[in-house]
């Protein structure tokens, strides 16, 4: 089992995640951003940082890069492609997710442990973790507050493609637990063949006891899992 | 071909929240301007570009907004020519 992670100008999450798929026996490569072809692999990560600096809106130019036609082909077909944090934003420029990721709320850039809710485990992406169970993941950040219009929100939650939600440590989706100003407290979502996942925090800077929590490794077993299932 | 001048002014659509607005309205009344009450904050861009006429210019620029310079879902925008540029016609 082979994951392509995509690397833009201004990544900096990449070496975590394919460390990240590396340490649940996956076979990882770096696919440059000019890079074409996507054939050979079996899911897609496109990783955290400031791709182009963040330049015109986080996401915006890198969402335009040579390899990201490829991606939504990849997707298209039903490939697994997993975003976070800019992973999440350029997967939402690109329109492989909907909405948009603006500025945080609190106007600050937000680096510390949060508190998630698995609301579905029953993803590509969360089938090793249980409905309704806490997570201790890191978020770093200073545009992650969900914003969609109206109906798309509101089919989003119809529809439960809300993955993850901040909550507080009792699990209450409340305003304080809420470090953007994320619409619903929401952090992940699914596009609506579930196999395009987008999340603000970093699961795979949460892979090891020393780094403070273990949680996200369930995503990553979860999707290696579903890959070994599916082949 | 001639040479356009075009300005894109794109802002936070109404009703959003605009953090960067929000920082410099506090600014500003924190200079002594106790009447700003509401300050939204865009960015204007400038392309100079060959084209047929007027009309095509702009309507290139409407579809630049809609592929890269604005994002349909946070922000609105304008387009307008702000100039031809000399010596540009042949």
């Amino acid at each position: 089992m082979k994951v392509a992670v995509v690397t833009f100008p201004g990544s900096n999450c990449d070496y975590d995640l394919y460390k990240a798929a590396q340490q649940v026996g996956a076979e990882a490569d770096f696919v440059w951003h000019r890079e074409r072809g996507l054939s050979g692999y079996d899911a897609v990560l496109l990783p955290g940082g400031f791709s182009y600096g963040d330049y015109l809106r986080a996401g915006a130019i890198a969402s335009l890069s040579p390899v990201m036609e490829d991606v939504i082909a990849f997707a298209n077909r039903g490939g697994p492609v997993l975003g976070i944090c800019n992973g999440f934003q350029v997967l939402c420029e690109s329109g492989l997710l909907p909405g948009a990721l603006m500025h945080n709320d609190s106007l600050k850039f937000q680096s510390h442990d949060v508190y998630l809710k698995v609301e579905r485990a029953d993803t590509l992406f969360t089938s090793d973790y249980e409905a309704g169970q806490i997570l201790r993941i890191p978020i770093a950040h200073g545009e992650g507050n969900f914003e969609a219009d109206s109906e798309t929100l509101r089919s989003l939650e119809d529809s439960g493609r809300v993955v993850f939600r901040y909550v507080d440590r009792n699990g209450d989706h409340t305003d304080e637990s809420n470090p953007n100003g994320s619409w619903h407290n929401i952090a992940g979502i699914t596009n609506e063949r579930g196999n395009v996942l987008g999340m603000m925090p970093h699961p795979e800077r949460a892979m090891e006891d020393v780094l403070g929590s273990t949680d996200g490794i369930g995503l990553f077993t979860s999707l290696v899992g579903s890959l070994s299932t599916a082949s | 071909m001639s040479q356009y001048r075009l300005e894109v002014r794109v802002k936070p659509r109404p009703g959003l929240l605009d953090p960067q607005g929000k920082a410099v309205h506090h600014s500003l009344n924190s200079l002594g301007w106790d009447g700003v009450h509401d300050v939204r904050v865009g960015k204007a861009i400038y392309i100079d570009m060959d084209a047929d006429s007027e009309e095509s210019a702009l309507e290139a620029a409407e579809t630049m907004c809609r592929k890269l310079l604005a994002n349909p879902v946070t922000e609105d925008y304008e387009v307008s020519v702000v100039g031809m540029l000399e010596g540009a016609d042949s």
